[in-house]
């Protein structure tokens, strides 16, 4: 077991090339047996290549260096090599099916069959077995989709338990949970520790790092700087991590900024959103917020809470049914049904999802930036396109997007470059109350103050900001007021100076029946 | 030691690579433009083959006449689908609609002593009507495309069997020539070339320069990524001498400029500038792209999908005018897997299979290599089982090379 003082894994100068990139130079990894070791760096560092090579999705002879698993070189092919020998990976896109039930996922290419019959009473007793060890209490035929996030995680790893998993990697397993599933997740990983397995956690979450991790490697432009021990003697700060991570200080996580207050631009009175596919099920509960000029207004809540349908409600009744309530632009009542309403009463919405929901990724930089508004370059239905190009030009400048120009296709972006286009788009669209919705997610660290930057001079241009973030340093950061929400209803608001994590905490985990109506 | 500096450092940039050889550009350029040369080199390479196969009977003007005349349809058609598949659905039902709008329109002329001209603007009108009734199922009611215009398909089948019963012939033969006629003679000949056909191809060649260089001149006054010079003289010339040849070509055919080719051409123009220039195109290529992006960047989604299919109707209709015309007969089981055809030139055109790329002028090159493929197998005597066997496997290995091309490119 632990006994043994030969690391479970050596990496040694792994160096992996594509074509015009050198994405890994002489890499070095060592994991003790038993230990949880995290992989810290910015974006693009080359922790995910680096898991890539070792679970065997680039394949041996694809990189330079040697992979050490138990003392023994291995050559993996495939990922079933690297499986066979008990390195499991779980991405942090889950590879679960969605209609499929937790115990057909957690057997899916690893099928209890005999003769290619599947046995349905060994598959379901095997994985409630598995259920019960990762502290799941879902039934195994209950379906993936009809489970949240945190569940299908914890499905995952169920999943690389039946495989008998001897080190498994989580590539930023926490990333899309909300605080009481991490939680749950890292007491997972201590669980699994005890039993003797090794993790390897790639993580942005340098909390976190600090509550589970032994050693820390931190990666910074695919080299590995150095590995840190939890544990020493001198308790290492989270200052000394991010200061690795990008190669220089970090004097402030978030630039300085005094707000200038106008008069009010919106605000909600008795807002309450019901759910889409179930007209009974109220997601937003008789809520009320307001936001003035040169503000910046925060929204704390864990995921399920009701942020961002309340957020997308207000944008143009984008989500929900039965939508109810009172909303006022610069004191007046107004009524607004579609998208392109909101857009045109000066409301704009940049989604937490930018992939998904924010971007055309296969269109370049100049129409993304343009496609909220396109009527404002165009006449009579005929588009501009050398206005087009001078304003998408004027942003890329304006935001310091790194492009070479702006006919690149927004999919080969960066995140955080990506988040500027998004950025661009909507302030084309002259908002008076920009809607932003986990701005930073995704993003790394030196991206991150940029962000925050850009949103401090758009309050000071007089715009109403509201920010939408689950990272509560974050919002005590940039906002100058915090309304928490939980289930659905907002539990509280906080000027910036009394706000703190903790109070904000406890509003927005306070119980329907505590809160008073 | 790294020294320490405040955020945001000038983080080190990627740098967009140095100025490259004038010759390295050009072939980085080529590299970049795969898909759209190879779809014409392919074109390019079938038609040279099928020359040479049949000791130059291939590019005889009067072949070339009737190539253009027999896909006429295609080509209306084609441009309706692109818009449609690049918006993410198909249309299986323009080859019934057709057959139903064509009978209509014979039946007009014929029966109910409609004169042509206004049967035909009726008869497209009455594609709108068809493409309504689908655009209302699919945008408003949320119904899959596919569905909607498979009901069509058997729907307007079914109509066009009901009313136009037998053949309704004996049209006029000007209605005729709307697509087997030529422009008349009203400028004699330039030694053996047909002078109203030279002309209109020396439009057509100055046109295309003085657009070409417009867009080039746009471009560098931007600063934005040009073509290398070489690259952009090159393709012009290419371009100029194309026109020059087909001109050449039809100018020496039996009649001149095939009118339906006029019709064709501006349809082409026109859409082009449509899906390139206008807001609507953008709406369609941003539903494609990404469809939850588009609604929440305010896209009218529900309209732009109902016009979609509206404008599928119109084409249809025109292209059920074209066939009426070129069969001078109205039949009910006219206009057979023409949805086929149209879908199949707009793959084979670079469209892409889960919407958001596509070209309206790719689909066309997508639908002549079907149109030379088809009239290179008739000359060659090729039995109709065994072309049936080659398109398919072109319509196969066309999407094929698109898919392994975006593989190999990532």
């Amino acid at each position: 077991m632990a006994n043994d003082t030969t690391p479970i894994l050596e990496m040694r100068g792994i160096t992996k090339t594509f074509p015009g990139v050198k994405a890994l130079s002489d890499v070095t990894l060592s994991v003790a047996r038993g230990e949880v070791h995290a992989i810290c760096g910015e974006n693009g560092a080359g922790k995910s290549t680096l898991m890539k090579v070792l679970s065997g999705v680039y394949p041996h002879g694809s990189y330079d260096g040697d992979i050490v698993f138990e003392g023994e070189t291995c050559k993996f092919r495939t990922t079933r090599d690297s499986e066979e020998r008990g390195i499991v990976i779980i991405h942090q896109e889950l590879a679960l099916s969605p209609y499929l039930s937790i115990a057909e996922n957690i057997f899916l290419g690893n099928e209890r069959a005999r003769g290619g019959v599947i046995n349905w009473a060994q598959t379901n007793r095997q994985a409630a077995d598995l259920l019960k060890r990762v502290g799941l209490d879902e039934q195994p035929d209950t379906k993936i989709m009809d489970i949240g996030v945190g569940k299908q995680q914890l499905v995952e790893i169920a999943k690389a338990l039946s495989k008998k998993v001897k080190l498994l990697i989580l590539d930023e397993p926490t990333a899309a949970l909300n605080d009481e599933d991490s939680a749950h997740l890292l007491g997972l990983l201590r669980l699994l520790k005890a039993e003797g397995i090794t993790s390897i956690i790639i993580s942005h979450k340098l909390n976190e790092i600090a509550a589970i991790a032994d050693s820390t490697t931190i990666i910074r432009d695919g080299q590995s700087i150095e590995t840190l021990d939890m544990h020493g003697a001198e308790p290492v700060s989270e200052d000394r991590i991010i200061r690795t991570m990008v190669g220089r200080d970090l004097e402030n996580r978030y630039p300085s900024h005094t707000p200038t207050l106008g008069e009010e631009i919106l605000r909600i009175e008795d807002w309450t959103v019901h759910h889409p596919n179930d007209p009974n099920r109220v997601v937003v509960d008789s809520a009320a917020l307001n936001v003035r000029a040169g503000e910046i207004v925060g929204i704390a809540g864990l995921m399920g809470a009701g942020r961002t349908e309340l957020a997308m409600s207000v944008f143009g009744h984008s989500y929900g049914a039965g939508i109810t309530g009172k909303l006022f632009l610069h004191g007046k009542q107004v009524s607004i049904k579609t998208v392109s309403a909101a857009i045109e009463h000066g409301i704009a919405y940049a989604t937490e999802d930018r992939k998904h929901y924010g971007l055309n990724l296969i269109e370049d930089i100049k129409r993304n930036t343009t496609a909220a508004r396109l009527g404002k370059i165009a006449r009579l239905g005929v588009v501009n396109s050398a206005k087009e190009i001078t304003i998408a030009d004027q942003f890329r400048k304006d935001m310091r997007t790194k492009t070479p120009s702006v006919d690149v296709q927004v999919g080969k972006l960066s995140g955080g470059n990506q988040q500027k286009v998004v950025l661009s788009k909507w302030l084309f669209a002259e908002p008076e109350v920009l809607i932003l919705d986990e701005p930073t997610r995704g993003i790394d660290v030196g991206a991150k103050y940029e962000i925050y930057e850009i949103i401090n001079k758009l309050a000071d241009s007089g715009k109403a900001v509201i920010v939408i973030s689950s990272e509560l340093p974050e919002l005590l950061g940039i906002c100058d007021r915090i309304y928490a929400m939980s289930q659905g209803r907002i539990t509280g608001q906080l000027p910036r100076e009394e706000a703190s994590q903790e109070s904000l905490m406890r509003y927005m985990t306070m119980e329907k029946s505590g809160a008073t109506r | 030691m790294s020294a320490s500096t405040t955020l945001p450092a000038p983080a080190a940039s990627p740098q967009p690579g140095k100025k490259k050889s004038e010759s390295g550009a050009l072939a980085a350029y080529l590299g970049g433009n795969m898909k759209q040369y190879a779809m014409i080199a392919a074109l390019v390479v079938i038609t040279l083959w099928f020359q040479f196969d049949t000791n130059g009977l291939m590019l005889l003007p009067n072949n070339v006449v009737s190539l253009i005349q027999q896909n006429a349809y295609v080509f209306v058609l084609t441009i309706g689908m692109v818009m449609i598949i690049v918006a993410g659905h198909i249309d299986l039902s323009v080859g019934s609609v057709v057959a139903f709008v064509g009978g209509i329109c014979a039946l007009m002329i014929m029966q109910w002593d409609v004169a042509w001209p206004v049967a035909v603007v009726l008869s497209i009108l009455l594609g709108g009507i068809v493409g309504a009734w689908q655009g209302f199922w699919i945008a408003y009611v949320g119904i899959p495309a596919f569905i909607v215009t498979l009901g069509g398909m058997l729907l307007f089948r079914g109509l066009a069997i009901k009313y136009v019963g037998t053949t309704v012939g004996g049209l006029p033969s000007d209605f005729n020539a709307l697509a087997n006629g030529a422009l008349p003679n009203w400028l004699g000949f330039v030694g053996n070339l047909d002078a109203v056909t030279v002309l209109i191809g020396a439009v057509a060649a100055g046109g295309l320069a003085v657009s070409q260089i417009r867009t080039r001149r746009e471009l560098v006054r931007n600063d934005l990524r040009t073509e290398p010079f070489a690259a952009f003289v090159g393709k012009l010339v290419v371009g100029i001498a194309a026109v020059g040849y087909l001109t050449w070509l039809l100018a020496n055919s039996a009649g001149g400029m095939p009118i339906v080719l006029i019709i064709v051409a501006l349809l082409v123009l026109l859409y082009s500038f449509i899906m390139n220039n206008t807001i609507f195109g953008r709406h369609v290529y941003a539903m494609g792209g990404n469809l939850p992006a588009a609604m929440l960047s305010g896209v009218k989604t529900k309209r732009v999908n109902f016009l979609l299919f509206v404008n599928m109707g119109l084409l249809a209709g025109v292209a059920a005018v074209i066939t009426t015309a070129r069969a001078g007969s109205a039949v009910a089981a006219a206009g057979q897997n023409y949805e086929l055809d149209a879908i199949a030139a707009a793959f084979i055109g670079g469209t892409a299979v889960n919407g958001g790329v596509g070209k309206i002028t790719g689909a066309i090159i997508g639908a002549l290599i079907m149109g030379v493929l088809n009239m290179g197998l008739s000359i060659t005597d090729v039995t109709p089982e065994w072309q049936m066997v080659i398109k398919g496997l072109v319509l196969i290995a066309a999407v094929a090379f698109d898919i392994l091309n975006k593989r190999r490119g990532k």
